[in-house]
């Protein structure tokens, strides 16, 4: 399934519209998930929660690119941006949580 | 010319002054019937004069030294010895499950030196004083080393026995010279605070109280005494040497020159912050510390590494990085990293800091850490600039510490001080309410997030005297409601993996006699280091609710290789090569039942974790370690 990108962001290279399905896969696969989990929600000792609602496309390119934390560097030689953009695909397509008062065990 | 050596010398000894052991007091009632019969036996001089033959060999010994040493541990009111069981303390041994009835202390049978060293590492954090251990002097202190290491750091008293035989003429053909060493304690003298090789039984008993009360004053660290081999095993014809009185010394409190300067910064600070590390070695050091917050109206980041201030108290800031930037006045309580908690440091290929305070803000620190230390091992971390520095103990500072801020505190002092009280609960509220949203997210994933494993295993325990034994950092922090001092005991202290199993073990092993339910959130690595201590559980029915933490890795591990992986643009790929835990899988439930602990599991579905946990609890609520795997999400 493919999901089209808001926000300015370009189609990769051939002309596609980023799929977040890949994303989904590279995500996984270029280890994002190890300090950001596989729901991208995040974890306070490893990295913050991306999605949904990500910081803009360019923001997160310039930093995954040219961290200023603790996060190591993706550069293009390892991450294409066409793959960027299908990670940033996934993480916009992630849905919303409930709300916290409709989950119980959070209401302790 | 053949010399008797000194254990058949000490034989022949012990055999003519048998009648003298009559009348001494002892305190293990087991001594009492072999006396007599010893007492009342001809001695192999009569015999020879009877028949005119040589001695028979003497074969047997009434009362052994290791007796002796015995009622030294039972008056030092040892509960426990961990161990594993080695030739080279087999009269130790032998001595604690006859002649001291296996009772206080009561042999725990480890299946790894470093598993009854950690046990005895989390007794202590429960208790609040050692439990013993045995080991050998030489393989068994090779095992036990790391977790020695764990404790040292963690500032945790372990009392360590080790059986060695010194005399070469002693020793047995073949192992026993394996099992030998000239300085035992050498391998391990870096990092306990204190270790003797007594030469007699007086000596040891001196030692035995020597060594007690070195581990118990702060900073409390563990200790080493070497049994030798002869000393356990030879008769013993003297009476029992003395037992000097224990008298444990008080904790050094800060001088009343320095509490009265820290008082007046403290008063006048606008945003003072505390920030806690080891401070409440008892549930005094808890209570001292909500005092002094409550008197200041001021904020507390609690490290974690021990159960220091309420989670849910309003001035219960530990998230709240930012007040560090904001503060005139901290003060540092017992802190392992004073320097890494006052800077931002960036792990890339060239490493930069920078510090978050402001140039004028006043830094005090209150530590034993002060008064010592040692060189070898790095634990002391990076070295900290202060303007106050007092050599003592949190714990036993605050109270004096509290009562000077009293006394300066005026009636306008206090009504601004109310006022920034009411900002701090306002803050504490709302980053409670930011963990909640945060948490939300992944709810239902599977592999479940460790938030919904939290949050499972809390509803289930908040109700019952829970001890969170290990595994309360992260999500429990924040979201559960921390209050008493036995509901977490902090972490390794050195970062040794193969802690949390056996550690969380010892503290339930404590938690027992109170009732309470003991529940850890038990990582995979770590189990692996060790797994036999599931035996130990199931074997001495030490009630503990193990809820894995399986996420299927050396998880620190895989981000440091792709750290270097995507420095060195080379992809990660390859990064789970020797750091994770996969074909095959774990089964971690099959693995408790084949060590006779019950085992659910593996939990893939969030949905499927209550019900789990429900049914674990009645296993443990009747007196018996039960573990569930629950396969998760890496953090």
């Amino acid at each position: 399934m493919r999901f089209a990108i808001l926000m300015g962001l370009a189609a990769t290279a051939w002309g596609e519209a980023p799929d977040a399905e890949n994303g989904r896969h590279l995500f996984a696969r270029y280890g994002c998930y190890q300090c950001h989990q596989l729901e991208a929600q995040g974890a306070a000792a490893t990295g913050p929660r991306l999605g949904p609602r990500p910081i803009p496309f360019a923001n997160f390119t310039k930093y995954v690119r040219r961290p200023t934390g603790q996060m190591p560097p993706y550069t293009a030689k390892v991450v294409k941006d066409s793959e960027l953009a299908d990670i940033y695909a996934f993480l916009e397509s992630l849905p919303a949580p409930p709300p916290v008062k409709d989950i119980p065990l959070l209401n302790q | 010319m053949s010399w008797p050596n000194r254990r058949n010398f000490l034989k022949s000894a012990a055999a003519t002054g048998a009648a003298a052991l009559a009348g001494k007091p002892q305190l293990a009632r087991a001594q009492e019937a072999p006396r007599a019969s010893a007492a009342s036996a001809p001695s192999a001089r009569a015999r020879e004069a009877e028949t005119g033959a040589p001695p028979a060999e003497v074969l047997t010994a009434d009362r052994p030294g290791s007796d002796f040493m015995v009622d030294v541990l039972k008056r030092l009111g040892f509960e426990y010895v961990c161990s594993n069981p080695g030739s080279s303390f087999r009269g130790l041994h032998e001595s604690i499950v006859n002649y001291g009835g296996n009772r206080d202390p009561e042999f725990i049978t480890c299946c790894h030196e470093e598993s009854s060293v950690a046990m005895a590492h989390g007794y202590a954090k429960i208790e609040g004083k050692p439990a013993c251990v045995f080991a050998h002097g030489t393989v068994g202190l090779q095992h036990a080393a790391m977790a020695l290491y764990n404790a040292y750091c963690d500032r945790a008293p372990v009392y360590v026995i080790i059986g060695n035989l010194v005399d070469a003429a002693s020793r047995r053909p073949g192992v026993e010279w394996e099992h030998s060493v000239q300085d035992a304690g050498a391998m391990v003298r870096d990092f306990v605070k204190w270790d003797d090789l007594p030469a007699s039984l007086p000596h040891f008993g001196e030692s035995a109280v020597r060594a007690y009360k070195i581990a118990m004053t702060p900073p409390m660290m563990p200790v080493l005494l070497v049994a030798d081999g002869d000393l356990q095993e030879n008769p013993v014809a003297e009476a029992w040497p003395p037992i000097p009185k224990l008298t444990l010394a008080r904790a050094p409190q800060g001088d009343s020159g320095s509490v009265a300067e820290a008082a007046r910064l403290l008063v006048n600070a606008e945003n003072p912050v505390l920030l806690a590390g080891r401070v409440a070695r008892t549930p005094a050091g808890l209570k001292a510390l909500i005092e002094l917050a409550e008197t200041l109206a001021a904020p507390v980041i609690d490290q974690g590494e021990r159960m220091n201030f309420p989670s849910r108290h309003p001035l219960n800031l530990s998230s709240g990085r930012g007040l560090i930037a904001e503060a005139d006045v901290i003060v540092g309580l017992e802190l392992t990293d004073f320097w890494g908690t006052l800077h931002n440091y960036r792990d890339q290929l060239r490493r930069t800091s920078r510090r978050l305070t402001k140039p004028d803000t006043k830094l005090i620190s209150i530590t034993t850490g002060d008064l010592y230390l040692k060189s070898n091992y790095q634990d002391f971390e990076r070295f900290q600039e202060v303007d106050l520095a007092m050599a003592a103990d949190a714990e036993q500072t605050l109270p004096a510490l509290t009562e000077a801020v009293k006394r300066l505190l005026t009636a306008d002092r206090k009504r601004a001080l109310e006022e920034r009280g009411r900002k701090l609960a306002a803050a504490h509220q709302k980053a409670l309410e930011a963990a909640r949203v945060e948490a939300s997210y992944g709810w239902d994933a599977s592999p479940i997030s460790t938030a919904r494993l939290s949050m499972e295993l809390w509803a289930q325990i908040k109700g019952k005297d829970w001890s969170l034994v290990s595994g309360a950092g992260g999500w429990p922090a924040r979201l559960w409601e921390f209050d008493k001092h036995h509901q977490h005991i902090g972490s390794s202290g050195g970062a040794g993996v193969g802690y949390s199993a056996p550690a969380s073990l010892g503290a339930a092993l404590a938690n027992r006699k109170y009732g309470r339910v003991s529940v850890t959130i038990q990582n995979d690595g770590d189990l692996m280091y060790a797994p036999g201590v599931l035996w130990t559980a199931a074997h001495h029915k030490i009630p503990l609710l193990s809820v894995m933490h399986n996420n299927r890795a050396y998880h620190q591990e895989v981000m440091h290789i792709q750290r270097m992986a995507n420095r060195h643009q080379r992809g990660i790929e390859n990064a789970g090569i020797g750091t994770t835990l996969l074909d095959p899988s774990i089964d971690f439930a099959t693995v408790a039942r084949g060590m006779g602990v019950y085992g659910a599991g593996p939990i893939l579905e969030a949905r499927d974790l209550g019900p789990a946990i429900r049914r674990a609890l009645e296993v443990v609520e009747k007196g018996e370690p039960a573990l569930i795997d629950v396969v998760t999400q890496p953090r």
